[in-house]
């Protein structure tokens, strides 16, 4: 790769925006680039309320490039077959407007811009779960990817030896969400309610959620009417997600957390090491969060990764009430052991 | 829609006859909405599907609930009896400042929901596009409300921040 084709600096910051607002936000706090979607099943956070019209995406992209920030746009769904033109207009937009890279899982949504759309940069999803040297070289080659988000199930010396072989840019996740049903690919969901993380973009459907208070205050969560978990008066709450859920076996009679515990990602003490290994930029986690959480979490970071970058140790602001459960782990990038 | 159920009021702040009091707040409740519907049309896009839903909202230490429905033709903000509540599509709970911050984008919804300082109920999809919406406004709505009521309107409203800091 030559200079030219970097990105940006190597610590790029990639934040998260769910609203218009929140861009101006996470640029503001200090966010090298931002990630959004549009209000549709193009991208894996299509929340009621939540994401940008062609219009708001335009805008955001003259106020984030005013100011020196990138615009990274996720179509990181699975077209369901006959109705691809919904991601291939989306793409459209995105060359239209400006957009400095698309965020892409679908290798026919990846095919669809790399011949329409020749300029537009192309960024491998999550998603994708690409997480060998063999798969991310096949969407470099194919569909010229000049970055790969790595699945959380990788740990920092894998990760380094993976940068040995690729000819594209890394991006890791630092901060947020830690789902990891075969990173992204997520059936559950669908399973229970009929909508499709992967095609829909709808983990867990807010339509399909209820919550129940009970006279002891205890609350019980549901998804599709079934419940998945049940928090003590008093006890931190999870997302109502099934892969996080709280459930009873045979075995286990007391109720366990049969996949994953509601717990949030937090990988900024290991920033150094993740330069070190070559990653290229951190992805914080939270389009579906608030412009609160988007200020204090990107501002965070920012001060952490720019105390890095100047070679001393960074003083790192204490983010746990932002935690999912209010617990924070460093998964798999500390030990394949986590759980 | 779910039932109407009643839910007692904290006796926080036990000396405040409700009704009179009610009464007092109403033009007050009416010119606030009128002046968010009219400063940030944009919003409604977004609770789209939820323009003619019933919220309650419910700060724990009021002796009376707020009722919003958010129209942009004819918004309703208006506060009304805790007990009983009228029928409703959801209801959000939680104390005073915590739901002035979240209105303000100054507090996460979902940080609030983890820790169990917030508790929704009812039609789960309505409360998250309300939070979606009010979350893309810029600047304070809190302020914008203070400043509808002059100086006055600011002491109060730096009293009430003064509180919840101390």
């Amino acid at each position: 790769m030559t200079t030219g084709e970097q990105f940006s600096q190597a610590g790029e910051l990639v934040c998260p925006a769910g609203t218009p607002a929140a861009l101006r936000t996470a640029v503001d706090a200090g966010a090298d680039s931002v990630y959004c979607g549009f209000r549709n099943a193009t991208n894996a956070r299509n929340f009621p309320g939540l994401n940008f019209t062609p219009e708001e995406l335009e805008a955001s992209v003259a106020y984030a490039h005013a100011r020196g920030a990138k615009v990274l746009l996720a179509l990181n769904t699975y077209p369901p077959a006959g109705h691809e033109a919904l991601w291939r207009d989306a793409a459209e937009v995105a060359a239209r407007v400006g957009v400095d890279a698309c965020i892409v899982a679908d290798m026919g949504v990846a095919r669809h811009i790399a011949t329409t759309h020749p300029d537009l940069r192309l960024h491998l999803s999550v998603q994708a779960a690409a997480s060998s040297p063999e798969a991310i070289r096949y969407y470099c080659e194919n569909f010229g990817v000049k970055r790969v988000v790595l699945p959380r199930i990788l740990t920092i010396p894998e990760i380094r030896a993976i940068k040995q072989e690729i000819p594209c840019e890394i991006e890791t996740f630092i901060f947020g969400n830690h789902g990891l049903m075969v990173e992204g690919r997520c059936s559950l969901t669908n399973w229970m309610t009929g909508e499709s993380t992967n095609m829909d973009g709808v983990c867990s459907p807010a339509a399909k959620v209820t919550y129940e208070e009970d006279a002891n205050g205890a609350l019980r969560s549901c998804l599709g009417g079934f419940t998945i978990d049940s928090f003590a008066k008093g006890e931190t709450a999870g997302y109502p997600t099934i892969c996080k859920g709280r459930y009873t076996a045979p075995h286990r009679p007391e109720g366990y957390y049969a996949f994953e515990e509601p717990v949030s990602l937090n990988l900024s003490r290991l920033l150094p090491d993740l330069m070190a290994a070559g990653v290229h930029a951190f992805k914080i986690e939270g389009r579906q969060r608030s412009k609160s959480y988007v200020r204090k979490v990107v501002g965070a970071f920012r001060e952490a990764v720019d105390t890095v970058r100047a070679g001393a140790e960074p003083d790192l602001a204490d983010l746990i009430a932002l935690t999912e459960g209010q617990k924070e782990t460093q998964g798999a990038f500390q030990t394949k052991k986590w759980r | 829609m779910t039932d109407a159920s009643p839910h007692p009021a904290p006796p926080r702040w036990p000396a405040l006859p409700g009704g009179p009091l009610r009464a007092a707040l109403q033009p007050v409740l009416s010119r606030v909405v009128n002046r968010i519907a009219r400063r940030h049309p944009e919003m409604f896009a977004r609770i789209a599907p939820y323009q003619q839903a019933d919220f309650i909202v419910l700060a724990r230490e009021m002796p009376f609930a707020l009722h919003l429905r958010p129209d942009p033709d004819a918004p309703v903000f208006r506060a009304i009896p805790r007990d009983p509540l009228p029928p409703h599509d959801a209801r959000i709970e939680g104390p005073f400042m915590l739901l002035l911050r979240l209105v303000d984008g100054e507090d996460d919804g979902d940080a609030a929901f983890f820790s169990r300082d917030l508790t929704i109920s009812g039609n789960t999809e309505a409360v998250v596009s309300l939070r979606n919406a009010l979350d893309d406004v810029d600047g304070s709505i809190a302020q914008d409300t203070a400043n509808l009521f002059g100086p006055p309107g600011r002491m109060v409203l730096n009293a009430l921040r003064r509180r919840a800091a101390a």
